[in-house]
């Protein structure tokens, strides 16, 4: 028995060492990234795999900053070939890849997500203004006795607010902030609803970390509660408590159309028309970033790019507006097909 | 002087007869505990099953719709079906069977009633057998996943046309295909056949067993054989010194860490440093045996322990080496109690997802593995990954995944069960 296990266990070994060997070669792409993108990634990569003679592209979500450290890692088979982001990649980030060997990087945008502040149905649908939601949802707000100084914040219902809203208690269910759905919503509705406050956007331009403190912390005494990254998680609790509303993207609204609705914010509804011509406030590009050094070394990513780029996929009546993914204007998509066919550089 | 005596033994007795009822309502109340906190974890438990299995029995059938498709030559290029335009073939069908619809926006309303698996499934169909080209044949095809909820009662069909994923126009088609019984819901076989998919209609749950079944082994293969020669070792052959109690307390604390750590470890060591490929199942089962080890060492050194020291002493006395005492008689009795735990150490491992997802298996995969090497997930992953989609057909899914993981567990812990039963030795 203990021979046998012995064998057995070198066996093992050997099999692991012939994975160092495999290891060198990969024939599948590897994408990481956004958890936004993911979604729409994953059914261009099915897509790709069924259709073409190219096995299919591993997806993992990472988040969209997690996802550019592992693509930013290096150049080599070890290191994902595609990253997604729900946001364009930092000059640090550039950098981080340029250090590490990372030089020729392909920007490709694919559409743009709204995100919304929704809740069930059974309840009136709400009509906010950014201004109101910063002051319903910041930790600290400016001094409603119009002083320059910031007091925490007061406001316990809606209608604290704004008379013109209803008297529920504010209840917020929203993302953590690893995520990039976050990140949008801080820069989206927190920042620009505080910039409606003169004084704050004067220290925006001249203290951008004080401006942050103010815009970027959210309320921690439970009117803001951070759901975790599973916004079906948060579909469920909003339908069984309606006086609450929750923060995701439109492809949850959309998909769950029968019991949630969105909230206007500034007046307009999130829809897919209105998000499309940018007349809801809240939406932004979603991308995705191509190791040009792959191409050719890994199987495959000039053909996914050209199906990914295809009017068949991203046009305005493509697969993956099916699944929520809101088209670019159609220059945009010319563009960036281009870019996606002769592989070019990224620029800042 | 007796009645000294009898006074003494009257009053033990009042003593004891005072206390008793006491006694017996400690006893009762005790039971009583027990039993509600039996009926309790039950009601629990009942409650689990009850909602995963009245959430995932659905997800079994799957609707299908029959098409009368024209396996039209000028459509299909016979040397490479990938060439060919299937979803012509379909749109087609669906045009013949409603010829009423026009317009673009109407027909692309229609055509979303069939699954976009309609198409691969008559690619399938022509690349096996190139003889159906140019026949007509009535095929059924999977409806897409919200005809699917509809059929289930997951979905409404009365209330505001905003309200509902399916429109009038829509219920009315499906009512013309429900009248001439053209719709129907059977068996779901793509998902116990297929790999993970973005459609709920699509998607199954095979790849993630294989990926389960290929890490496991090879947790198995790495894990049962260094459990059990470590806690030989250390057991038999040990001397006992301050640097073998270290180790003993290392493996102690090891199998209290919580199951993160080992992915990080994972990652840092297996993928950075041996530059073994990410989301392989050779990566996950280096990283569960590392999490395995010592659950089975400390099981293994327990029925170790139990094997009573006159079975040595009377080995070693009729002039057996200590090798031949431990392979010939100890470990024998022991095995039983290894295996028992190997299962137990092994059924944690199938229901990790932490460590897994610091090593990339926390993806979407959508071929099915065939070696170590290829990419893959694991069955708590695939549960992970379906609660986290948007479409509501991959709500039942997820519990119809549940389901399968759960039978996976009953089987592995009914087998260690067994094993017990029948080898195992009382002293």
């Amino acid at each position: 028995m203990f021979k046998r296990g012995v064998i057995v266990a070198g066996a093992c070994l050997l099999v692991a060492m012939g994975g160092v060997g495999l290891a060198q070669a990969r024939d599948y792409i590897s994408i990481v990234g956004s958890s936004t993108v993911y979604p729409f990634a994953t059914v261009v990569a099915e897509k790709f795999g069924r259709i073409s003679s190219f096995k299919t592209p591993a997806i993992e979500a990472t988040g969209s900053g997690g996802g550019l450290k592992l693509f930013c890692g290096g150049v080599g088979v070890q290191y994902p070939d595609i990253t997604n982001s729900s946001r364009r990649i930092k000059a640090s980030e550039v950098k981080n890849c340029n250090d590490n060997g990372v030089k020729q990087i392909v920007e490709i945008k694919i559409g743009y997500d709204g995100i919304v502040l929704a809740n069930s149905k059974k309840t009136v649908p709400l009509n906010i203004s950014r201004k109101e939601l910063f002051l319903a949802l910041a930790k600290n707000i400016p001094d409603p006795k119009g002083s320059e100084m910031v007091i925490p914040n007061p406001y316990k219902t809606w209608h604290d607010i704004n008379p013109a809203l209803p008297d529920n208690a504010i209840e917020v269910l929203g993302p953590p902030p690893t995520s990039g759905t976050r990140d949008a919503f801080m820069e989206l509705v927190m920042e620009d609803g505080g910039k409606e406050f003169p004084w704050i956007k004067a220290l925006g331009k001249k203290d951008k970390n004080a401006f942050k403190q103010i815009c970027h912390s959210m309320r921690e005494d439970g009117a803001f509660i951070e759901a975790g990254e599973n916004d079906n998680l948060i579909v469920q609790k909003l339908e069984v408590n309606p006086k609450a509303f929750g923060i995701f993207g439109f492809s949850y609204l959309d998909q769950n159309s029968d019991k949630l609705q969105g909230t206007l914010v500034d007046g307009e509804e999130p829809t897919f028309e209105a998000i499309a011509d940018g007349k809801y406030p809240v939406s932004r590009p979603l991308f995705f970033y191509v190791k040009k050094a792959h191409v050719g070394m890994i199987p495959g990513i000039k053909e996914f790019l050209n199906e990914f780029t295809s009017e068949k996929a991203w046009g305005d009546e493509g697969y993956l507006t099916d699944k929520g993914l809101i088209p670019m204007p159609k220059a945009e998509r010319v563009k960036f097909r281009n870019d996606a066919g002769s592989l070019n550089n990224l620029s800042l | 002087m007796s009645d000294i005596d009898m006074d003494k033994t009257n009053k033990t007795i009042d003593t004891v007869k005072r206390g008793l009822a006491r006694r017996y309502a400690a006893e009762r109340r005790f039971r009583l505990f027990g039993l509600i906190a039996i009926v309790i974890s039950l009601s629990f438990l009942v409650l689990l099953f009850g909602t995963v299995i009245s959430k995932g029995y659905s997800a079994f059938q799957q609707t299908f719709v029959q098409l009368e498709v024209t396996f039209d030559r000028a459509m299909i290029d016979r040397d490479n079906p990938a060439n060919s335009d299937f979803g012509g073939l379909v749109k087609a069908a669906m045009g013949r069977e409603f010829p009423e619809v026009s317009g673009r926006k109407d027909k692309r309303k229609l055509n979303g009633l069939v699954s976009t698996g309609a198409v691969y499934q008559l690619q399938d169909m022509v690349s096996t057998d190139p003889g159906l080209i140019g026949t007509t044949n009535l095929v059924w095809v999977p409806a897409d996943d919200d005809v699917d909820m509809l059929m289930k009662g997951h979905a409404k069909r009365t209330g505001a046309e905003s309200d509902r994923r399916l429109d009038d126009q829509q219920l009315a088609w499906i009512g013309k295909w429900e009248q001439e019984g053209k719709i129907r819901k059977q068996f779901n076989r793509a998902f116990f056949t297929s790999g993970d998919s973005r459609e709920p209609e699509l998607a199954g749950i095979w790849g993630a067993f294989v990926g389960t079944i290929l890490t496991l082994a090879l947790t198995l293969a790495l894990s049962f054989p260094i459990g059990i020669s470590a806690s030989i070792y250390l057991e038999e052959f040990a001397p006992r010194n301050r640097f073998v109690d270290l180790v003993e307390v290392n493996i102690n604390n090891l199998a209290a860490v919580p199951s993160i750590v080992f992915g990080l470890l994972g990652l840092a060591v297996f993928i950075n440093f041996f530059h073994l490929p990410r989301s392989s199942p050779l990566v996950g089962g280096l990283v569960l045996t590392l999490m395995t080890l010592p659950t089975i060492i400390i099981a293994s050194r327990a029925s170790l322990q139990s094997v009573p020291p006159s079975i040595r002493e009377a080995a070693l006395g009729i002039g057996a080496s200590k090798m031949q005492m431990v392979n010939h008689h100890v470990l024998p009795l022991a095995l039983p109690g290894m295996l028992t735990g190997t299962i137990i150490g092994m059924a944690r491992a199938l229901g990790e997802t932490a460590p897994l997802l610091m090593i990339g298996m926390v993806a979407f995969i959508v071929d099915i593995p065939d070696s170590f090497v290829t990419p893959a997930t694991a069955l708590p992953v695939q549960i992970f990954l379906w609660a986290d989609s948007p479409e509501r057909a991959f709500v039942e899914r997820t519990s119809a995944a549940i389901l399968v993981l759960l039978a996976f567990l009953v089987v592995m812990n009914s087998l260690a069960v067994i094993l017990r039963n029948r080898f195992e030795r009382r002293w």
